[in-house]
């Protein structure tokens, strides 16, 4: 397993980085912590003739927690995330579910804006970050923008950001409520056979707002609007997280493959999710 | 002369057997100082790699290097067509056939070697192999075992007559071009009677999956020819390195004392480096022709997609019994799959290995095997993955027909098996299909492992969750998984156990040095069992010199004694064994120096740990490390200086290795996750050599067994697309998957080995599987379920779960 030849840059800033993506467009792509792009390279998937390696360009490793909102750098690693004290008290979701992604050696190289810029819908954290309602920042040539990550994942690998821009930033508003990742996997270092990410805020004995995001069960994260509708307005009770269920199925489309048929995936979407909610709805 | 230590500090001084030497391998493994065959740097080194095949079935209608002739690096390309003056483009396989080193004129397996392309370094292969243009025509594709014997399609060419009719193969007739051999053993007419006649029969059928094995370093290996003075020498990962080195005199026609082979550290085999593969063909070909060192390491998809597979047997089960349980008849057929080329590393007479031992550990008076071995579109091999051959399979079969007969009956499965074990006193037991067991007591190790889990209260438990399951208060499932197992380890007797002719003795020379210390080579190779550690154990207490004082080497074809080598559990049974006859050859001249040095008959003296001491007059002794001294200064009358010694040992027999494990699971249902909740397992493999290396070898073998039974498997689509390439679809449990185990022991030496020690490293993987796998069928015992496939990796549970109705 040895990828094909390629040019490896380390610019120092960003003006820089773009100026490479700019020159090279197709050909040229960024990394973070290489350990979605690397694999990839080395099993030939993915032809990278100019590696740009973002390491060295400031501004994008700091995790930012203000009265409104956490504002996470992009190369801010998924050890960085489980480590962050303060993080952890104010959006909790994040170290559950970053304890979930694959083992201690990976997580100490991937990035946050590595999982979500790669567009692998077995990636965790773009369902997590469509639940959370985040916002990634990207600049290219033309400057800054910022894309809804309920917007961003158009399919497998394709995602709204151009292929000249890179994403420095995840801006999430500070979430309320109860909260859960719950993943299926086969084995430590796996991606998910469902995983759903439940962030339920309870005002009296009733459920006044929920998201809720599916991850590995379709090309791209599946916010489902529809569950979160089914579970608004109810003592979240056997009835309703029944109706969450069947919504999440109608918006999820699973493929077979070694994890197993369609069939079972959508029960086990429908056991995860039910049991996200139920573990959300007792910390709401 | 004052003895001022105690005897029993003289025993614990020479950490010999019984005692918990840590092991003397783990210093330079933990510090990053072992040297393995990718380490093995020479001057001028090039690399090798191949073109692999992206169909399962193929004609190759043309191969063109010119573009990866052009890369920078790039030496040579060598095709079938290159190696066919040469006589090299087929070689011979350890089952009597053979196999394409390098395609000629089609391929019969995705991954298959097409071309090997030499550059200066592997980054230059693997741009080279990139362009190397094939032009394949694809060919109907058989996966299935049972449509391949049907089919029209005929895979392999060599096999047919001009009229299309299948010659004989190396086991005798064939019926179908794409049929290898059948094989047989037992009583058939008898066995179809008995259980034709009988009150209760149950029938099974059961698929025990293609797996592989997977140990951390890949194959690999260095060739070096020297042109000046003709001499091979040929690094590499090879379980049996002095058959390698035959097997390469043989179809080199390089003499073989030119060919040095030699297996460094080996960082795990598990059956996977038995084999000889195209690599090492290729390797020494391409160092011939360049005249540079050439090395070839796997990658690990290169590894689980080609070389040596495991397992792949569709196995049909009749099993009779009396209405009060005692079984009175067994009947097995397999359909073996073996792929495209028949692989298997199986003593030559033995092409479906010793699954004649699947009568297990009962009585039973009467049994019919019959196996047919199959060419199908996948990858060679069926190997032995850490189990004597085909003892996985056999172990499996009989404890699945256990279970099965256990419903049947509407019998405990624990007092099924006990009502049928052999006893005790029947051993040596000779058993349907004609093994001689050495010795056994099965009956004590059953009710140790019993009684240790509380099984009845394991039970009572079970029916609780039941009931609880069927109120709707848990979704939890409850399985008790029960093995008892009996290996067959040890091979074996030359009179029927050679490989391609070489007879499966071991052996071990012994050279004492004048200070007291020694070296002994084996003809064994370790990959992780720690031979370094226990054969020095074996000696200090035969020839009482401090095991720390003792050099193991093993592995250097140019100074160890000849060997078959480590794989199927023969190490301890055979090299063992040829060490201590080794250690007592020394210890009788041993004796000889001593009588002599203290002035009595020989008689006169006895051994005692670590000296010779005059009879009963124990204050006149001298020491081994004395003795030694006086081998090399004195001049004996009668007796030559030097103290050494050779033994090649033939064993009379295979020894047993038997065990009983435990294993308590609970199931999600809904999910299909399983959580092992405990794991028992006690081993009794005689004579306890090192108590700690036992312990390590159990959780290893455990570990493996785990992973076969809960989802290790090269699975293949309709195109013979192997859908299991990498390791993250190849299951590879990490410690987070693993339970704590709980390991136990009896011991029952084998009455016919030198020390009695029967073999371990592989009876934890042979009980295990079959453990976790009745484990997981047990929960589903009390809803009807009689028989689900391995492996059982979520979906499949879940799918058992299903079937029988449990989702509502
Ligand atoms: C064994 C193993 C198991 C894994 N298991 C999981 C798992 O369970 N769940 C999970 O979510 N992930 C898993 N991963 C993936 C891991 O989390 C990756 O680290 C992550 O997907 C990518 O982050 P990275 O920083 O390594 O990105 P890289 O590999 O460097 O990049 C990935 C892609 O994103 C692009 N990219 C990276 N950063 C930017 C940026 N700032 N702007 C624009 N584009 C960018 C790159 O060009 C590339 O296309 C696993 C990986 C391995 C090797």
């Amino acid at each position: 397993m040895i990828p094909a030849a390629f040019e490896y840059y380390r610019p120092k800033d960003m003006a820089g980085v773009l100026s490479i993506l700019e020159e090279h467009g197709d050909d040229a792509r960024v990394m973070a912590g290489g350990h979605s792009l690397i694999p990839m390279m080395k099993l030939r998937m993915a032809d990278v003739p100019h590696l740009i390696d973002l390491q060295d360009v400031g501004g994008m490793s700091d995790i930012e927690i203000s009265s409104d909102s956490i504002r996470i750098g992009a190369l801010v690693t998924q050890a960085e995330i489980i480590d962050h004290a303060d993080l952890a008290k104010v959006a909790p979701i994040l170290r559950e579910a970053a304890l979930q992604i694959a083992d201690p050696q990976v997580r100490y190289m991937g990035t946050v804006g590595g999982n979500v810029a790669n567009g692998d819908p077995g990636n965790d954290m773009p369902g997590l970050m469509q639940c959370l309602d985040a916002v990634f920042t990207v600049v290219g040539a033309d400057g800054e923008r910022d894309i809804p990550a309920r917007d961003f994942y158009e399919a497998a690998y394709m995602t709204a950001r151009e292929d000249e821009e890179v994403l420095t930033a995840v801006t999430i508003p500070l979430p309320n409520g109860g909260y859960a990742y719950e993943k299926q996997k086969r084995k430590i270092g796996d991606y998910a056979t469902a995983a759903a990410a439940v962030q339920i805020v309870k005002d009296g004995e009733t459920c006044s707002s929920v998201a809720i995001a599916m991850t590995n069960l379709s090309d791209t994260p599946i916010y489902s609007e529809a569950a979160g509708a089914a579970l608004i307005g109810t003592a979240v009770d056997a009835v309703a997280l029944d109706a969450a269920v069947a919504a999440m199925l109608g918006d999820i489309d699973p493929s077979e493959d070694n994890r197993g048929p369609v069939a079972f995936k959508n029960h086990v979407a429908g056991v995860i999710l039910r049991r996200a909610i139920e573990r959300a709805w007792s910390r709401a | 002369m004052k003895d001022e230590v105690t005897r029993e500090e003289r025993v614990d001084n020479l950490k010999g057997m019984g005692c918990s030497r840590k092991r003397v391998e783990d210093a330079r493994f933990t510090q990053g100082k072992g040297n393995y065959v990718d380490d093995v740097k020479l001057d001028g080194m090039l690399f090798g790699d191949f073109v692999r095949s992206p169909y399962a079935h193929a004609r190759i209608k043309s191969i063109d290097t010119a573009a990866a002739l052009e890369v920078p690096g790039v030496l040579a390309v060598l095709t079938a067509a290159d190696l066919e003056p040469l006589g090299l483009h087929w070689m011979p396989t350890l089952a009597g056939d053979k196999q394409m080193v390098l395609a000629d004129g089609k391929v019969l397996f995705q991954g298959q070697e097409v071309a090997f392309v030499v550059a200066e370094d592997r980054y230059a292969a693997a741009d080279g192999i990139e362009l190397v243009e094939v032009e394949y025509e694809e060919l109907p594709v058989l996966v299935d075992p049972f449509e391949a014997l049907k089919s029209d399609v005929v895979l392999r060419e060599d096999t047919v007559d001009e009229n299309g009719k299948a010659t004989d193969g190396a086991h005798g007739p064939r019926k179908h071009p794409n049929h290898i051999f059948t094989w047989d053993a037992g009583d058939k007419e008898p066995t179809e009677e008995v259980i034709a006649n009988a009150d209760v029969v149950a029938e099974e059928s059961m698929y025990y999956h293609r797996t592989h094995p997977c140990p951390l370093e890949t194959c690999g290996c260095v060739a070096s020819m020297d042109k000046v003075n003709g001499k091979l020498t040929l690094w590499g990962t090879f379980q049996a390195p002095h058959a390698i080195r035959t097997i390469v005199s043989l179809i080199s026609g390089l003499e073989e004392h030119n060919i040095r082979v030699i297996s460094p550290d080996i960082g795990g085999g598990f059956g996977n480096k038995v084999g000889a593969y195209p690599g090492y063909v290729c390797s020494v070909v391409a160092s011939i022709v360049t005249g540079k060192p050439v090395k070839w390491i796997e990658d690990r998809m290169d590894n689980l997609m080609t070389t040596a597979f495991a397992r792949d047997y569709w196995m049909k089960g009749k099993i009779s019994a009396t209405p009060e349980g005692k079984i009175t008849g067994l009947h097995c057929h397999v359909t073996a799959d073996h792929g495209g080329f028949d692989a298997c590393a199986d003593p030559t007479k033995f092409p479906a290995g010793f699954m004649n031992i699947c009568t297990g550990s009962y009585d039973i008076p009467t049994a019919y095997l019959e196996v047919d071995g199959v060419y199908t579109n996948k990858a060679p091999g069926g190997v032995s993955y850490r189990c004597s051959f085909r003892v996985t399979e056999a172990v499996y079969f009989i404890e699945r027909m256990i279970e099965v007969l256990a419903i049947k009956l509407d019998m405990d499965a624990a007092e099924l098996r006990r009502i049928n074990f052999i006893k005790k006193e029947q051993f040596p037991y000779t058993a349907a299909l004609g093994w001689e067991y050495d010795s056994g007591d099965y009956h004590t190790a059953w009710d140790k492992a019993l009684k240790a889990v509380d099984y009845d209260g394991l039970r009572a438990e079970q029916a609780q969750r039941v009931e609880d399951f069927k109120a709707g208060k848990t979704r939890k499932l409850m399985g008790i998984g029960l093995s008892f197992f009996t290996e067959i380890v040890g091979a074996g007797p030359v009179k029927n156990c050679d490989i391609l002719g070489l007879g499966m003795f071991d052996s071990c020379e012994i050279r004492i040095h004048p200070t007291g210390s020694a070296i002994a080579r084996l003809g064994t190779i370790s990959q992780g069992q720690g031979h370094a550690t226990t054969f020095a154990q074996i000696l200090a207490s035969e020839i009482g010199l401090p095991a720390d004082s003792i050099t193991i080497e093993e592995g250097d074809t140019d100074t160890a004694p000849y060997g078959l080598g480590t794989y199927g559990s023969r190490s301890t049974p055979v090299a063992g064994a040829a060490t201590a006859m080794a250690g007592r050859k020394i210890r009788a001249k041993a004796q000889m120096i001593a009588a002599y040095l203290l002035e009595v008959h020989d008689d006169d003296v006895e051994f005692d740990v670590d000296r010779f001491v005059v009879k009963g007059a124990p204050e006149k002794f001298k020491t081994m490390k004395e003795i030694a001294f006086a081998a090399y200064n004195q001049a004996i009358p009668g007796i030559e200086p030097g103290l050494e010694a050779v033994s090649y040992y033939d064993p009379p027999n295979m020894t047993y290795p038997f065990g009983a494990y435990v294993c308590v699971m609970d199931i999600d249902v809904d999910t299909g996750v399983p959580d092992i909740r405990r794991f028992y397992a006690l081993d009794d493999c005689g004579t306890r050599i090192n108590p700690m290396i036992i312990e390590g070898q159990v959780h290893g073998g455990l570990t493996e067994a785990l992973a076969v039974a809960l989802g290790q498997e090269i699975a293949y689509d309709d195109m013979g697309n192997c859908k299991t390439g990498t390791l993250m679809d190849f299951f590879l449990p990490t410690a987070w998957e693993v339970p704590n185990y709980e390991t136990d022991f009896t011991v029952t030496p084998s009455p016919h080995h030198p020390i009695g020690a029967k073999g371990v490293g592989e009876s934890p993987h042979v009980g295990g599987v079959p453990c976790f796998s009745n484990a997981v069928q047990d929960a589903f015992r009390p809803f009807g379920n009689m028989h689900t496939n391995m492996p059982h990796d979520h979906w499949r549970i879940w799918k058992t779960a299903n079937d029988l109705g449990l989702h509502g």
